[in-house]
């Protein structure tokens, strides 16, 4: 396996036109490590990755059922901001995008992370109050945010429709210049190549069917492909957490629903950036392929069937036409959905268990995708001290008992 | 998509018609006083998110309006069985 992409091993292979080395190795488990990590979707990567780079502990595996890449990872609409209201959100999201920021060069991986800018829209004079409070509470926090009006918006994204006579008239948007989008399986396969590097092995296809627990504490996990031992389990199952914590006799205060997106086929560059709305509830952009990513919203029932119902796509369809009239002969390409697990208050929680050793990283619900660095970050740091990172203390379980909720669902400015 | 036969209407009705309204079984403890913050904590944030067949509620929005409880398959979304409020219980569900 090559260890380090630069320019001079692309041009050897390229000039040599030899075969490509495989990006990450095929790992077989061994019977016992320090860390096992369930579910290799891109925040299990990245745990993986910083509890190896930061945290010394490079004895990990990480168990994924199916590929890397397949999961929720490869399923999402890769939208990437930190521009919550609520502190504890914020820090968090924020303390992501630093990391996405200099995170191909930390990967030797070109995620493709393109920071052009989201606008969150408001339609309605509730929403441009939401929206004011939430931008000074981002700037108060340190994130960067504007507000700007319906003219402004237009001069920026000429295809938008700003009429007074649309059903639900476009007044404004707040604006996050550092928001933007990134190769959403590239970032798993960056962060599983770079953990591998470190000494990770990435076992594919080995799907955990039971957490072996003794007086209280973890000692291991049944799997697919045999037993493997091990003294701290982190679960990063996403739409499985339920699942997964049946194995250990945990209950979650999470429900797992189908989350739905679609593209269209490729194009020539039209829309420059993110446009997102709660209001008509629809949120796009255009890949550098040249297809629109077009997200919808979650069912209302639990699934764990990654589809959606005919319903929803046709709720976003319209809400997509309402803000850009000349999409309206678009083809549509493929249609997909991940099953996302939702938290009452639309927080994720990090978190100890009442198992000793077992470690919850899920919740994430909607809106995973834009904090995978931070998140793999954060819950590295809390699996190795046995003890939550600063910025994941407000994300404890125990917020459903003592009732400290972090009240963050459709403040967000989103959809998310 | 599904179809879905209202045990009110005793018609087929697209599912767009309902809406879900969670986890059934979930009856509000008789003994609010006695109960532990855990125990409340259940009550309210805590599901059981059962991946296969699952009993939950769901109303008939666009129709009678009535509330009754479905048996479906979380795995398939095939409906297995639909039941009025009180035909089936938590002691007696099939």
């Amino acid at each position: 396996m090559q260890k380090k992409y630069s320019w001079y091993s692309l041009l050897k292979a390229g000039l040599g036109n030899q075969e490509w080395d495989q990006a990450i190795p095929l790992s077989k488990p061994k019977s016992k490590y320090d860390v096992i990590i369930i579910g290799g979707g891109g925040h299990g990567l990245a745990t993986a990755y910083y509890l190896a780079k930061e945290c010394g502990i490079t004895n990990v595996a990480v168990l994924e059922k199916g590929y890397i890449g397949g999961g929720n990872t490869g399923r999402n609409t890769t939208i990437i901001r930190s521009n919550y209201l609520r502190d504890e959100a914020s820090s968090l999201y924020e303390h992501s995008m630093r990391l996405w920021e200099g995170l191909s060069e930390d990967l030797n991986f070109n995620v493709m992370f393109s920071q052009r800018g989201v606008y969150n829209l408001g339609h309605t004079l509730q929403d441009m109050r939401d929206i004011e409070r939430r931008v000074n509470a981002n700037v108060l926090n340190g994130v960067d945010a504007v507000v700007v009006d319906h003219k402004e918006i237009k001069e920026q994204i000429p295809i938008i429709n700003t009429s007074k006579n649309a059903r639900y008239p476009i007044m404004g948007a707040s604006f996050q210049a550092r928001a933007g989008v990134a190769r959403h399986d590239g970032v798993a396969w960056g962060f599983a190549r770079a953990a591998s590097n470190l000494g990770v092995d990435i076992i594919q296809n080995c799907e955990v069917i039971d957490i072996e627990v003794e007086e209280g504490k973890v000692k291991g996990v049944k799997t697919t492909l045999g037993d493997i031992m091990a003294d701290r389990v982190g679960c990063v199952s996403a739409g499985h957490s339920s699942v997964v914590a049946k194995m250990a006799g945990l209950r979650l205060p999470v429900e797992s629903h189908p989350l739905q997106a679609f593209v269209s086929e490729a194009m020539k560059p039209i829309l420059h950036t993110v446009v997102m709305s709660n209001a008509v509830h629809g949120y796009v952009s255009q890949s550098d392929k040249g297809d629109l990513v077009i997200g919808a919203g979650i069912d209302g029932y639990n699934s764990y069937a990654q589809r959606g119902s005919a319903k929803i796509v046709e709720h976003c369809a319209a809400a997509i036409l309402e803000l850009f009239p000349i999409f309206s002969r678009v083809r549509m390409n493929r249609q997909w959905g991940g099953i996302v697990d939702v938290c009452p208050d639309a927080c994720p929680v990090i978190s100890p268990t009442k198992v000793e050793g077992l470690y919850f990283n899920c919740g994430w619900g909607t809106g995973g995708f834009k904090a995978t660095p931070g998140s793999g970050n954060v819950f590295a740091h809390t699996i190795a001290q046995d003890k939550q990172h600063e910025l994941a203390v407000p994300f404890h379980i125990d917020r459903f008992t003592s009732g400290a909720l972090i009240d963050e669902h459709g403040a967000a400015g989103v959809a998310h | 998509m599904f179809l879905i036969d209202c045990p009110y209407c005793k018609e087929s009705r697209d599912q767009n018609e309902f809406s879900p309204a969670g986890e059934a079984f979930i009856a509000r403890p008789q003994n609010p006083e006695e109960l532990s913050d855990d125990e409340w904590s259940d009550y309210v944030f805590y599901r059981t998110n059962h991946k296969g067949d699952h009993w939950e509620q769901w109303v008939h929005t666009n129709g009678c309006r009535k509330y009754f409880l479905v048996k479906r398959s979380t795995i398939s979304h095939e409906i297995l069985e639909v039941a009025a409020f009180g035909e089936v219980t938590s002691e007696n569900p099939s």
